[in-house]
């Protein structure tokens, strides 16, 4: 049985509270007029104010800008700023919130492969894996919340929520049939009930099977996970659509599902290799070898270079088309996000590619950790890349609201991962494949 | 060459991978074992040094890359500059994400297929070569370890027999 060390119980208690007073501290530097936004900008970068007018890429500010006809733009160009500046606490929290909930997806999507394939490998690590999936839960209600909360107004993340918005413009009343609050909440609440379901009856059996004297529970596992896997390869695309392409509703992209499902499964089996090596350094988990840690690896290596695949598929399709609505999105992120846009590709596709190609390295613990560190920002950055453009446009920085953020789901996901971990022994002991996986070597 | 050798027999591979310790820890020197499909950890058995074939291929596929990337400067921008779909070639930086899948594809070209040339090469293996295993059967569903005699055929025999070898032969190499 694995105990919560205290010392690790009070870091993420301190995350935590650290988070939460970045994530205030956001909050309430917003600004709540046009003067106090307005001010804040020109505090930010005097003498090139003007630079940052992209509302030219941003659909819906054209939208407004064209109602508002000459004299008028000006004010509606304000109004935006505005919006923009607040919604940007907004859109941090939302970010980090669905970094880590999409961590504890990812592992979720990965150990329903691990289960469905029967794969010998693996079941060693199970219990670690069910224990990052526990973050389902409060994870996937701190995202529904948020959603509610744009439903309610509480934000404008999602212009398409704002009926005024809809009511002038062509294309998203087209989309109204699909694209409408109500729908849009009773999908959530479908996609997160199904995948919570699947965590906690599958968690049951695995524990049961530790238990029983027979296979049953073990196949039983296997078919809800082959049926799981059906549900959530539809469920995840379609989340993607709703959760991150609708805040910029005019513009889509036929892989997008694809793509933040690799974004999704490299971060979670980079946790996976993150939390395996900490309890192993901590004298847990004492039957995982080097090939354990060795193949966690390789699937980070070929899921960043998936990811690449997926990435660049989207941007040089969309490149060599060059359709003005389309195109949009690359130019809003290599104009105002040039940094972060290409830092990610770095950062998640030649760093990995290049410190995990040797073998010998893929067995280095440490290694393995800070090249995990690398693609998890780099992660985070992609989900930065998604959401910010969209909602803060080029007010974007990572700053105290940001960092806050992350800090807080950092901390709350330590804390209930750990907290889950110690509910169960750490290493199945009656599953049929344990002792092909306690020998498991390459 | 002279000199006898002997052949011990198998049928599964795990008694081989045992037989293969055995004989090791006996301080025998295993000349070759012959298999029909790759035994996992068979090399580490027998203390084969790591194999540097990999290294060979990321060179190849640098190379593979380098060649396409000048390769496709001199086709698509300096010797007969293309306006395909209204983006005319003019500077390779503009036009490269174009170019990436064609970098890609000669990278995973030449590393592929110069690593298995250089495999053959490394192994001697060529087109119409007479096979060097001992016994058709190792083809088949038999392994096959081979050890030089030096005086000491009643012994290896006996100890041949214990790590459960099928049928054991000796002759001249």
């Amino acid at each position: 049985m694995y105990t919560f060390s205290n010392r690790l119980k009070i870091a993420s208690i301190i995350l935590m509270v650290v988070g939460a007073l970045g994530i205030g501290f956001g909050f309430m530097s917003a600004p709540g007029t046009v003067e106090e936004a307005k001010a804040l900008v020109a505090s930010h970068d005097e003498g090139h104010g003007d630079e940052h007018a992209s509302e030219a890429t941003h659909a819906v500010a054209e939208d407004h800008g064209e109602e508002a006809h000459a004299e008028g733009h000006d004010v509606s160009h304000d109004e935006h700023l505005l919006h923009q500046l607040q919604n940007k606490p907004w859109a941090a929290l939302y970010v980090a919130a669905f970094f880590f909930f999409m961590i504890a997806l990812g592992v979720l999507a990965f150990y329903a492969i691990q289960r469905a394939s029967q794969a010998g490998w693996a079941p060693i690590l199970f219990r670690v894996m069910e224990g990052i999936t526990s973050y389902l839960v409060p994870g996937g209600i701190i995202i529904f919340v948020i959603l509610v909360m744009s439903v309610m107004h509480f934000n404008h993340l999602f212009v398409w929520m704002d009926a005024d918005v809809v009511a002038n413009d062509k294309l998203l009343k087209a989309k109204a049939g699909f694209l409408n609050p109500t729908f849009f909440l009773v999908r959530a609440a479908i996609f997160l009930g199904g995948w919570i379901l699947y965590r906690e009856y599958s968690r049951k059996l695995s524990l049961k099977q530790d238990e029983s004297d027979d296979n049953s529970n073990f196949k039983l596992n296997f078919k809800i996970s082959a049926a799981f896997l059906v549900f959530y390869l539809i469920s995840e695309s379609m989340m993607s659509w709703d959760w991150i392409m609708s805040v910029d509703p005019h513009w889509f992209s036929t892989l997008f599902g694809w793509y933040v499902f690799s974004s999704m499964i490299v971060s979670g089996i980079t946790v996976i290799a993150m939390v395996t090596v900490y309890l192993k350094s901590n004298d847990y988990l004492p039957e995982v070898n080097d090939s354990h840690i060795h193949d966690l690896a390789k699937f980070m290596f070929g899921f960043s270079i998936f990811w690449a695949y997926l990435w660049f598929s989207q941007f040089m399709l969309i490149w060599y088309s060059n359709i003005p609505e389309e195109v949009t999105y690359y130019v809003t992120r290599i104009e105002d996000y040039n940094l972060p846009f290409f830092g990610m590709v770095a950062m998640n596709f030649v760093l990995p590619i290049l410190l995990l190609m040797n073998s010998d390295y893929k067995r280095i613990n440490w290694f393995v950790i800070m090249t995990g560190i690398i693609i998890l920002a780099g992660h985070y950055l992609d989900i930065f890349n998604m959401i910010m453009p969209s909602t803060v446009g080029d007010q974007w920085s990572i700053g105290i609201p940001e960092i806050g953020a992350i800090l807080f789901f950092a901390g709350l996901f330590i804390f209930w991962v750990f907290r889950a971990l110690t509910k169960a022994p750490l290493q199945p002991k009656r599953n049929p494949f344990i002792e092909e996986s306690r020998h498991f070597h390459y | 060459m002279a000199s006898k050798v002997i052949h011990a027999y198998y049928n599964d591979d795990d008694v081989l991978m045992h037989a293969v310790k055995k004989v090791k820890d006996a301080k025998h020197h295993i000349e070759e074992v012959y298999c029909p499909f790759p035994v996992h950890g068979l090399d580490k058995a027998l203390g084969l040094a790591p194999t540097r074939i990999a290294i060979t291929s990321f060179i190849y596929g640098c190379i593979g890359l380098a060649i396409s990337i000048v390769m496709m400067d001199y086709i698509m921008i300096q010797d007969w500059p293309m306006d395909i779909g209204g983006k005319p070639s003019f500077s390779y930086l503009e036009n490269m994400p174009a170019f990436v899948p064609i970098m890609f594809e000669l990278t995973v070209f030449f590393a592929a297929h110069l690593m298995v040339i250089t495999f053959y090469l490394r192994s001697r293996l060529w087109p119409f070569k007479e096979a060097e295993n001992p016994d058709v059967r190792t083809t088949d569903d038999h392994f096959v370890m081979e050890l030089a005699i030096h005086d000491n055929e009643k012994e290896l025999k006996n100890l041949l027999i214990d790590t459960g070898a099928v049928e054991i032969n000796v002759s001249e190499k």
